[in-house]
């Protein structure tokens, strides 16, 4: 194939291009990544010797291990909830026509527009008014509310996707309402609510800004925990534990992507 | 009321025995009224369905008729009237407990369910014993040729098979009225043909009640005992396939249903049935209901569908000229143009062997003494 030498060009810019646009969306956790494993304290490159101490001492630190459980109790406990109000929600959004349904489409998305921190502040105040202390409760409300639009999206376009004749059919053979929730209408919507759980909880964990604000020494969360680390010390131990951060998200997303479709979920695709 | 006097007119001429004792009224629907909105979809509407019998709602789009059958399956509540299915009303009933067996167009077959799920999900919901649903699924399959098909899911079946799946899902329950919901439209024409012809046959050795809801008139006519043509909420005529097809109530039916073409004619007299009308100088008699109120030598326009015509071989009924020839396979469709008799271009069907003219020819076209319909001139 004889291609003019213009075409080849431009051929091999674009692939250059691409090379580089890819290159740079992984720099980060590349230059993360060999940090950690870097035997010196000093963020060096490239690493001298190679070494699984800031591994060892991230996972030994103590406000690291209650921050991580901290961080576990409030993404479960968050992200189920959002779930839950979400699903609610966003069942009401699409079997109900009424007048204010525009408004509360628009509240239910605004956490999207609301910076996470003036959120955070938003709650301490809340939390100071009413008198609660700085416990899980406002940490963990805090988070439903910042997670809550994700859920509400993605279980609602599950439902948009449900065809609503396979509910029709299922009453029509005899099952009541319950029978038909159960046997029908969740089985069907079930890919759309570990999706949003899933979304839930990985952006719950990794919650930072917001968090600040509403967590107090007992109840920091991880990164939390860090940021009061990295404050104090500058050592590879912080790498360490991006790098386990990236391990386990991507592990989760993997997970989602081969046992739920997630591309199904995401794309507006009708299951037939 | 036209309806009501051609209904009583074409009983005697059923092949299906259509009982007329109240007691055998499988669904009825009495003066009901739908709104949505501002928007009155149907008024007053009232049907009775006999049991056994299948009952074809054909109409344009947005004539109502999937509105009914949301109506009689309980997916809709009436703004006003009654439904009765076996002599109970069931208005506020919901569809869980109205015992009905519904196939739609998509057959909404549950995706994460087997062929055998699938059927079995009625018999569950009713706590049948395992062994008699088992039985049962095994029996609706094998009547539907799905026998071996049991552990597919829906999305491994073709269109047809699904179709089956979905009739035998809403037959197993023997349902007190089974309701079709255009279930033939996503099929191909040569697949839709067989479907129809065992849905039909299955229908009737099942003596289920159907209510059929197309737009298609082919279909209409070729699966129904009795057809309600509606338009705009109301029924417009309630009749057998060969009485619509024949006899036509009005001028918009007429055209609605099959083709056909509109002659000139003259009123020549009428009587309490029957009038006679004079095309050029051939008296045909029609029904005198539609022209009721007009006075010998009064212009009609007289509706004769293409096989009612026939190229003559003497000098026929009225002269016209070849336009354009149309091969159909088993016949030819030959248009031709006769400005004396008709406004618009004729139809006339050739049966394949005959000779058929060109274009261009001059021909005389012959009308076969057989049912048409006059209609009052209009312009």
């Amino acid at each position: 194939m004889a291609r003019p030498l213009s075409h080849r060009i431009i051929g091999w810019g674009g692939a250059l291009t691409v090379t580089a646009i890819l290159a740079f969306l992984v720099l980060p956790a590349f230059v993360v990544a060999v940090a950690a494993f870097n035997d010196d304290a000093l963020l060096s490159f490239p690493p001298q010797q190679l070494s699984l101490r800031w591994l060892v001492n991230a996972m030994s630190y103590g406000d690291f291990q209650t921050g991580l459980r901290n961080s576990i109790v409030v993404t479960f406990a968050a992200s189920s909830i959002a779930l839950i109000v979400g699903s609610t929600f966003s069942f009401v959004l699409d079997r109900y026509q009424f007048r204010a349904k525009r408004v509360l489409e628009s509240l239910l998305l605004a956490p999207l527009v609301v910076p996470h921190f003036t959120a955070g502040l938003g709650f301490l105040f809340l939390a100071a008014q009413v008198g609660a202390s700085r416990g899980y409760g406002v940490v963990i409300a805090c988070h439903v509310v910042l997670v809550l639009p994700f859920v509400l999206r993605s279980v609602y376009i599950s439902l948009r996707n449900l065809d609503r004749h396979l509910e029709l059919a299922a009453a029509s053979l005899g099952a009541p309402p319950s029978r038909v929730l159960v046997t029908v209408t969740l089985p069907l919507l079930l890919p759309g609510l570990c999706t949003g759980w899933l979304f839930a909880a990985i952006l719950s964990f990794n919650e930072f800004s917001a968090s600040l604000f509403v967590t107090a020494q007992r109840t920091q969360t991880l990164p939390v925990a860090m940021y009061n680390y990295v404050r104090e010390y500058a050592d590879p131990t912080m790498a360490a534990l991006s790098v386990l951060f990236i391990v386990v998200t991507a592990a989760l997303l993997t997970i989602a992507n081969t046992w739920l479709g997630l591309g199904r979920v995401l794309n507006v695709e009708h299951v037939r | 009321m036209s309806s009501m006097s051609a209904e009583s007119a074409s009983v005697g001429k059923l092949e299906q025995v259509t009982p007329a004792r109240p007691q055998d009224v499988a669904v009825r629907l009495d003066a009901i009224t739908k709104r949505f909105g501002d928007v009155v979809a149907l008024s007053d509407f009232s049907l009775k369905v006999y049991r056994g019998e299948f009952m074809t709602l054909l109409g344009p789009s947005g004539c109502g008729k999937t509105t009914l059958l949301n109506l009689v399956a309980g997916f809709l509540s009436p703004d006003g009237g009654e439904i009765l299915i076996d002599g109970a009303v069931v208005t506020e009933v919901p569809t869980f407990q109205r015992e009905i067996g519904i196939v739609f167009q998509n057959y909404a077959l549950f995706p994460h369910m087997t062929v055998a799920d699938n059927v079995a999900y009625g018999l569950r919901a009713r706590g049948i014993a395992r062994d008699e649903i088992g039985r049962r699924i095994a029996e609706s399959l094998a009547i539907m040729k799905l026998t071996g098909l049991e552990d597919r899911k829906p999305r491994q079946l073709s269109g047809g098979q699904q179709q089956r799946v979905a009739l035998a899902r809403a037959l197993v329950i023997r349902p007190r009225v089974l309701l079709l919901d255009e279930p033939f439209s996503a099929l191909d024409k040569h697949l839709r043909a067989s479907m129809q012809v065992e849905v039909k046959e299955i229908q009737r050795k099942l003596g289920v009640t159907t209510i059929f809801v197309t737009h298609d008139q082919s279909e209409a006519l070729s699966l129904s005992d009795r057809v309600a043509v509606i338009f705009e909420g109301r029924i417009r005529q309630l009749d057998a396939p060969h009485q619509i097809y024949r006899r036509p109530a009005d001028r918009s039916i007429a055209s609605f249903i099959g083709e056909g073409s509109v002659l000139r004619a003259r009123l020549d007299r009428i009587d309490d049935r029957a009038a006679t009308v004079m095309v050029g100088s051939s008296r045909i008699i029609v029904p005198a209901q539609p022209l009721t109120g007009l006075t010998s030598g009064a212009p009609v326009d007289l509706f004769v569908r293409p096989e009612q015509l026939r190229i003559a071989t003497d000098h026929g009924v009225f002269r016209g000229r070849v336009v354009a020839t149309s091969f159909q396979g088993d016949h030819v469709d030959v248009y031709v143009d006769a400005p004396d008799a008709a406004a618009a271009r004729v139809q006339v069907r050739v049966p394949f062997l005959e000779r058929v003219p060109s274009v261009g020819d001059a021909v005389a076209i012959a009308i076969d003494d057989c049912e048409a319909t006059a209609f009052p001139h209009q312009e």
